[in-house]
């Protein structure tokens, strides 16, 4: 176990290695920020002094060089924009996108998994076709537009919950947290609802058709052959068995709920790294840019490698072969 | 549970006719599918079903704008059967250039991709070695990026225009179809027929193309049309991010972005019914695509 | 108990038949079958694969679901009408007074869940008492079925066991409530040869200790040979011929229980090429009038157009117009 941790870890720093130069070079590559940050009607001489104050005259391996060398002691530059350090920068925006991200994630597993049962379980009923359908509306449907819609209807009509911002936060162990309040779970709502829809149509899929390949298993039919009531045999026999892909999916499906926060945050105008990520790449603030991607990436590695370790915990069939072997 | 004993039918049936029979069953798939034709009616005959071309800036009379579905414009020639936007443009015609726009874009780029990955996919199964390693790895690193933060950058670095986005759209999809050709050719590769091929001494393109392709394309199907849908959807975001296709061309996506600001004002036609417009587009492909994939499951086949 | 005590038969099933509607039309795998066990015997219903055996076990314990149905007979259990019982009173029967073990225990295992779980639900879902009581019970059930250290073999999951050894389990598992009846389908037929005849004595052991009635579907006749005590044979749905084993086995009298016995590679002699049945299995869906063997009997002649009707003599049953062995008379229909 520990050592294929190990060699994990190993792999995972080389492919962030990669990732940055790619990401250097791409950037780098395209685009010239001088032309974005600087007053067009600049003097030149203060063209220059900008272009030397940001380091932008140097060759670009030498601006790589030294790039890596201030990421190791973990400064990956000032942004351009803001001039404060990107990583700051992040830091202060990253528990509003995982706060969302998280409640999208949990609203999926909640209603996603009781329907797709539902579903599955009445495959032919008028309730499951009804589910099946809905799910194929719930992963069409633009995010964008249905966070629209969603504001047109309990922002502007209704008057119900609010369109934009995020509520009142109350501080947990040095996080700023926004569910803990009315106010903050009355901002939440919305976007949350928005982020997850994806994921609920997902997870009523995967429910629907694990739970219909699983009643065809010869261990349900000893179920029943002992006795036991259906109440049982599905809570028990059937979602043990198809819970475990589940859970896989929805963790890596972690990282897309991130990213797509870019959506969701421009929509609702939630204070989180996706906004930050949008207004960035505009003005081409590399630095912050950059920043994010590599964060997104070293997110991605380990959602990774802690799925990998939560499968072998939760099916016993891959966590004992590991110990013998 | 218990299954009924094995019976053999009473008249032959094609493999073609089996599927058509499994594809019609379900209600859902057929208004699908009546509704995917009626989508790609209007995206080829946009163009001539429109009653105003929305782009042709003589033609736009800004005194007509932002009116209310059903109103007549000033000279009373025109009646806005969707409202017009701010510009005067008709809703309607807007909306079928658009549909055209999205539709064309989502299976070009579609296209690409599933031609680039699939080759790369197959040569990688059939050469295997160190070009299967090389291949897999760019294709890992490519698909542990979220789609739409590539896309994004992409875009940002090259700016709008429908080829470039084309382009975005080929670059984020084509590491999907690589690796769902490489899994696939990796099982068919080791079959029989694959070995006599190469006994015969025949060209491994000969082989990759004309024989293992087409056992590889019947499981792909499925996908690749839930591929397209999601391409136009990417494609409808990332515009109304800003970053998409340019105001001359406008897809769905750009104009319900335009429209998105009318929206507290009370004037929603200008971006609800592009809106609408995205959503039968996509839930049709989609619900061809999902039966497809029922249909050609082979676990799920009971009888 | 005495195998022979005249007492009230466990099972009592008269003219059962079970439909299913498929595609190609409505089959009927199960058509009028009777039978019936005494406390502490066992039966062999013997057949090859599409002749309805198994289906008829799964009749017995109300697990047919659609497109299949029960049409029509009656099975008592004990004197307790089954034929009709609302879901909730089978599903309190099965399990309890009729257990099922079947042919693969690789499946019928769930593999996430662990071994004492899925033994103690058996036994909580029929009886009020505690879980360490519950527990006890398993854990003793193990070391009848002869697993050693049950309380570590509790603990673990179906893949840790051997084939063997799940089979063994699921056998533990059906005698934990003390059934009156247990089926048994094809249980050793995915196991090694060796092992098989572990498993055989075991249950022999076990009925004659419990006093459950036993019915071993199987096409092995050489398993039901050291095994049953009564045998019935099944060919597209019917039963075509019954006995006491000796009787079946030696002197069978239906062309297709001959013919069976006869195929059986231990009474070829070596050399010899091997004797088969000519032909195959009917499709259910297109049956022959009359009788279903007609198609493949050497014996066959016009008459047996006509479905033959049961005729029982010395304990034995017999569907057929032209018996083996000169001694036993021609029918006529």
């Amino acid at each position: 176990m520990i050592a294929f941790i190990v060699r994990r870890v190993l792999q995972s720093v080389f492919v962030l290695l990669i990732m940055s130069l790619l990401v250097f070079v791409g950037i780098y590559a395209i685009g010239n920020p001088v032309d974005i940050l600087i007053n067009p009607e600049a003097t030149q001489s203060e063209r220059a002094a900008t272009i030397v104050a940001f380091g932008l005259d140097k060759p670009m391996w030498v601006q790589y060089g030294l790039f890596l060398q201030s990421a190791v002691a973990g400064d990956l530059g000032r942004s351009f924009a803001y001039s404060t350090p990107a990583l700051t920068l992040i830091a202060q925006r990253l528990p509003a996108t995982l706060e969302l991200a998280v409640v999208a994630m949990l609203v999926s597993i909640l209603l996603g998994v009781p329907l797709g049962l539902w579903a599955g379980l009445r495959r032919d009923g008028f309730a499951g076709r009804t589910i099946m359908s809905l799910s194929i509306l719930g992963f069409s449907l633009p995010t964008f537009w249905v966070g629209l819609m969603l504001i047109m209807l309990f922002s502007v009509n209704l008057g119900w919950l609010p369109s934009s911002g995020r509520g009142q936060t109350v501080e947990w162990l040095g996080i700023p947290l926004s569910f803990l309040t009315l106010d903050g779970l009355k901002h939440l709502v919305l976007p949350a609802l928005n982020l997850s829809l994806f994921n609920i149509a997902l997870v009523i899929r995967l429910t629907h058709s694990g739970t219909q390949e699983a009643m065809l298993q010869d261990y349900v039919k000893f179920a029943r052959a002992k006795g036991l009531a259906s109440r049982r045999i599905i809570g028990v026999h059937v979602l043990k068995n198809i819970l475990i892909p589940i859970v896989t999916v929805i963790a890596l499906q972690f990282g897309a709920l991130i990213a797509f926060a870019i959506v969701t945050e421009s929509i609702f105008a939630w204070p989180g790294i996706g906004k930050l990520i949008i207004d960035s790449i505009r003005v081409l603030d590399r630095p912050v840019v950059v920043a994010y991607l590599l964060l997104t990436v070293t997110l991605f590695i380990v959602i990774n490698l802690i799925v990998d370790v939560l499968y072998s915990v939760l099916d016993p069939r891959v966590r004992l072969s590991d110990a013998r072997g | 549970m218990t299954e009924a004993p094995a019976v053999t039918p009473t008249d032959i049936e094609t493999p073609f006719r089996r599927f058509l029979r499994s594809y019609l069953a379900s209600k859902v798939a057929v208004f699908g599918l009546v509704l995917l034709a009626l989508v790609l009616f209007a995206a080829i005959a946009g163009p001539f079903l429109a009653p105003q071309n929305p782009y042709d800036l003589k033609v736009l009379d800004v005194m007509d704008s932002r009116l209310a579905p059903g109103g007549v414009s000033g000279d009373g020639k025109m009646t806005f059967l969707l409202g017009s936007d701010e510009q005067g443009r008709d809703m309607v015609s807007a909306i079928l250039y658009g549909i055209r726009t999205s539709v064309l874009v989502g299976v070009v780029s579609t296209a690409i991709a599933l031609v680039i990955g699939l080759s790369l996919g197959l040569w990688a199964a059939y050469l295997g070695g160190r070009f299967d390693g090389f291949v897999m790895r760019l294709v890992d690193i490519q698909l542990s990026f979220p789609p739409i933060l590539i896309a994004l950058i992409l875009l940002a670095l090259t700016g709008p225009g429908l080829g470039k986005i084309i382009v975005a759209l080929v670059a984020v999809k084509w590491a999907y179809y690589a690796r769902s050709a490489r899994s696939i050719a990796l099982v068919e590769r080791r079959k029989e027929y694959i070995e006599a091929a190469t006994c015969l001494g025949l060209s491994i393109n000969r082989i990759i193309f004309k024989h293992l392709l087409p056992n590889c394309l019947t499981p792909l199907l499925a996908v690749t049309a839930l591929q397209v849908a999601s391409a136009i959807t990417l494609e409808a975001t990332l515009s109304f991010l800003g970053l998409g296709l340019p105001p001359t061309e406008p897809s769905l996506g750009l104009l319900i972005s335009n429209g998105s600001q009318y929206l507290m004002s009370g004037k929603y036609w200008i971006s609800v019914f592009p809106g609408v417009a995205l959503l039968v587009v996509v839930v049709a492909i989609n619900l061809v695509a999902d039966q497809l994939r029922d249909v050609l499951n082979p676990r799920l086949q009971t009888q | 108990m005495a195998a022979t005590d005249s007492a009230q038969p466990t099972l009592v099933i008269e003219g059962l038949t079970t439909r299913f509607s498929t595609r190609g039309g409505t089959v009927t795998p199960v058509d009028g079958v009777s039978l019936s066990i005494q406390p502490g015997q066992i039966l062999g219903l013997v057949g090859e694969s599409g002749s309805g055996k198994s289906l008829t076990g799964y009749s017995i314990m109300g697990l047919i679901d659609a497109p299949g149905r029960i049409e029509s007979g009656s099975i008592r259990l004990n004197g307790r009408e089954l034929f009709g019982l609302p879901a909730d009173d089978m599903r309190k029967i099965r399990g309890n007074r009729i257990a099922m073990i079947f042919q693969d225990p690789m499946m019928t295992l769930n593999p996430v869940l662990r071994i004492d779980t899925q033994m103690m639900e058996a036994v909580l879902a029929h009886q009020k008492v505690s879980r360490e009581a519950a527990r006890a019970m398993c854990r003793d059930a193990l070391e009848r079925v002869g697993i050693a250290s049950p309380d570590e073999r509790l603990l673990s999951y179906p893949h840790q066991f051997s084939g063997g050894m799940r089979q063994r389990v699921a056998i533990a598992i059906a005698l934990l409530n003390k059934p009156d009846l247990i089926i048994c389908d094809e249980p050793t037929t995915a196991l090694d040869v060796t092992i098989q005849g572990q498993i055989l004595y075991e249950m022999q052991k076990l009925c004659a200790e419990t006093g459950a009635a036993l019915i071993w579907i199987t096409h092995d006749l050489s398993v039901i040979a050291g095994l049953a005590d009564t045998v019935s044979v099944m060919y597209a749905g019917k039963i075509v011929e019954s006995g006491t084993a000796k009787q079946v086995l030696e002197q069978p009298r239906h062309p297709y229980s001959h013919a069976l016995i006869a195929s059986a590679p231990s009474r070829n002699p070596r050399g010899q090429p091997l004797r088969q049945i000519p032909g195959m299995t009917p499709s259910l869906i297109r049956l022959p009038s009359g009788c279903a063997f007609r198609e493949r009997c050497d014996r066959v002649s016009d008459v047996c157009g006509q479905a033959p009707s049961v005729q029982t003599g010395d304990g034995r049953t017999l569907r057929c117009f032209h018996p083996v062995g000169a001694e036993y008379p021609e029918v006529r229909p």
